[in-house]
């Protein structure tokens, strides 16, 4: 029962083949056999989810409609406030947080039905590529488990990919789904900024920040998609566009379709395995009908810095809020102190250290002397790598190119040096600078001592998530990569 | 540009940032924001003359609405999650502000 689809689960639900308690059940257990070893979870929530299973039971045999994700099991990163279920961000300073209010993205999925199950692990405030700067402890990779799940959503990634849950929600800055979706074999969809209401998302960079769901099969993401998106009166960047229906496009027709490779980005310092993959996936898609075009993203190399200076900016503006005062940490550590030493000893106590690190960056990138040479110019670039895309779109209808450089590095490997974690997220972090969405899907294995998946990424116009949908389902319906499991 | 970053200049953004940075911290960042700071300074070999900037990808949206009275959050919703907290006054307390 916990290997199956979003979809499978619903329909066999909605035709009382199994119950939504019994469902639930299945899954909590998979939770408690695994979660010890793995550490995917900040919070289980068994006895909410077994009574909110049980309703949606009593809504069926009493012949009222419960939605398109009833009785499905979902886990939402601990970034995203549930009403009521702690919220810590995996930061000490929200380690006692309870959300007086549901995000939206989580308001949108309990009414369609869906269960949820426990709140992940991830990156501290979703800053970090590997989950190691969780106040909680690292999450492990279910492939293997000296090696990082990616991150931030490493939480949300690792839960899917062990079938602890068939769907979660992560959400993505400069990779934080599309990374770990990779790193742990399962699909990761980061839509347009704006698709999706951040309310309720606790903020790191608020122009680049987007929620998007993690599954085993982009029909599963297109479900999600299709009740997570749409405008929402709390969050004035939600997008008013029309919402197609996700799951029409999901043909398995690619006839015609453009596929963008920008060679010369995607050559340099990639893995040589995740180079096969890579070039094994673009061949398949072409022999389904699609065709190759070369595309050039000049400015594309610039993305990585580009995205440091603004991510960190915006981040140290945004984390100004956490002082101990409305809610989290307070420090105790002198009862006589005045108030600014209250505010710089609560953020040094409640923080750790790559937050920290961002907080400080991006303070000195906006401060005076450093602004116009930093972030302004990084607001530049930002403009002239829009200006890669829309040539690149003329070309092409999506871009491919690896999500990740290499297959999933070792525990620790990065730690001591943040500059190389932040080199990880070379391919990803374009598309929240531009805001387009983006889609990682399972495209193969790098034979070390373990497998460790490798993921191909697709990138696509402004609010184009059908046609990302449309190609990651035709490619699962060619390959078996999404299919295959950790032991 | 920059000169590399000194252990005061860590010390400048640490209080702009109100963060207590410990002796070891201060060391540490000095090296690793010099470190990454080194490697932004890339993006100013750049020409942007004339270009604009992008602070946001919707930046033209229409996010107007009708200036309408709505349900927010109760007081003891929003005094919940406080360290320190006086429900019955409804407020916030903090420590001494001046003189402190």
């Amino acid at each position: 029962m916990v290997g199956g689809s979003a979809r499978a689960i619903h329909d066999g639900i909605a035709a009382g083949r199994v119950s939504a308690v019994e469902v639930c059940r299945a899954f909590l257990e998979r939770i408690e056999a695994v979660n010890p070893a793995l550490n995917a979870f900040n919070l289980v929530a068994a006895d909410r989810a077994l009574a909110r299973a049980g309703e949606i039971d009593r809504r069926r045999a009493a012949g009222e409609s419960t939605g398109p994700l009833a009785g499905v099991p979902v886990a939402i990163k601990d970034n995203l406030c549930v009403r009521g279920m702690r919220t810590t961000a995996s930061s000490r300073i929200l380690d006692r947080f309870i959300p007086p209010y549901d995000a939206t993205a989580v308001q949108r999925l309990e009414a369609a039905g869906a269960v949820i199950v426990g709140k992940t692990n991830c990156d501290e405030f979703a800053m970090g590529s590997s989950n190691e700067n969780s106040a909680y402890g690292p999450v492990r990779n279910p492939w293997a488990a000296d090696r990082t799940p990616g991150g931030s959503s490493g939480g949300s990634a690792a839960a899917v990919a062990a079938r602890c849950a068939p769907l979660a929600l992560g959400s993505d800055t400069g990779g934080s789904i599309r990374q770990p979706a990779s790193f742990c074999g399962v699909v990761g969809l980061k839509p347009t900024y704006g698709r999706v209401s951040r309310y309720g998302l606790l903020a790191f960079a608020s122009s680049l920040d987007q929620i998007g769901p993690i599954g085993t099969t982009a029909s599963d993401a297109a479900l999600a998609l299709s009740v997570l998106a749409g405008p929402d009166p709390a969050d004035a960047t939600s997008s008013r566009q029309p919402v197609p229906d996700f799951m029409a496009a999901l043909t398995g027709d690619v006839e015609g379709l453009r596929i963008g490779v920008p060679r010369a980005f995607v050559t340099e310092g990639v893995d040589e395995d995740v180079r096969q993959a890579f070039d094994e996936a673009l061949d398949t898609l072409r022999r389904a009908g699609a065709t190759l075009v070369d595309i050039d993203l000049p400015h594309a190399t610039y993305a990585t810095p580009v995205y440091y200076l603004v991510a960190t900016a915006e981040a140290s503006s945004n984390l100004a809020r956490y002082d101990g005062v409305r809610y989290g940490h307070r420090s105790r550590a002198d009862g006589n102190q005045g108030l600014k030493e209250m505010y710089s000893r609560t953020r040094d106590e409640g923080f750790g250290a790559e937050v920290k690190r961002r907080i400080m960056l991006g303070t000195y990138v906006l401060s005076a002397g450093y602004y116009d040479a930093f972030y302004l110019k990084a607001q530049q670039v930002r403009t002239l790598l829009r200006q890669d895309y829309d040539a690149a779109f003329e070309k092409a209808d999506v871009v491919a190119m690896p999500t990740s450089p290499t297959p999933p590095f070792r525990l620790g490997e990065k730690t001591d040096d943040p500059l190389q974690m932040y080199l990880a997220d070379v391919f990803t972090v374009s598309a929240n600078l531009v805001g387009l969405p983006a889609i990682s899907v399972p495209c193969g294995f790098a034979e070390r001592s373990e497998r460790l998946p490798v993921g191909l990424q697709l990138t696509g116009r402004l609010f184009d998530e059908s046609t990302l949908l449309k190609l990651s389902d035709a490619y699962e319906r060619l390959t078996d990569w999404h299919t295959q499991r950790p032991t | 540009m920059a000169a590399a970053l000194t252990l005061a200049d860590v010390e400048r953004i640490a209080a702009l940032a109100h963060l207590e940075l410990t002796a070891e911290e201060k060391v540490l960042f000095t090296r690793q924001l010099a470190d990454i700071l080194a490697y932004a300074q890339q993006v100013q070999a750049i020409d942007t003359s004339g270009v604009p900037a992008t602070a946001h990808v919707h930046a033209r949206q229409q996010t107007e609405r009708e200036d309408e009275p709505h349900d927010s959050l109760s007081l003891a919703d929003a005094l919940g999650n406080a360290p320190d907290a006086v429900p019955d006054a409804g407020l916030f307390r903090v420590s001494r502000a001046i003189g402190g």
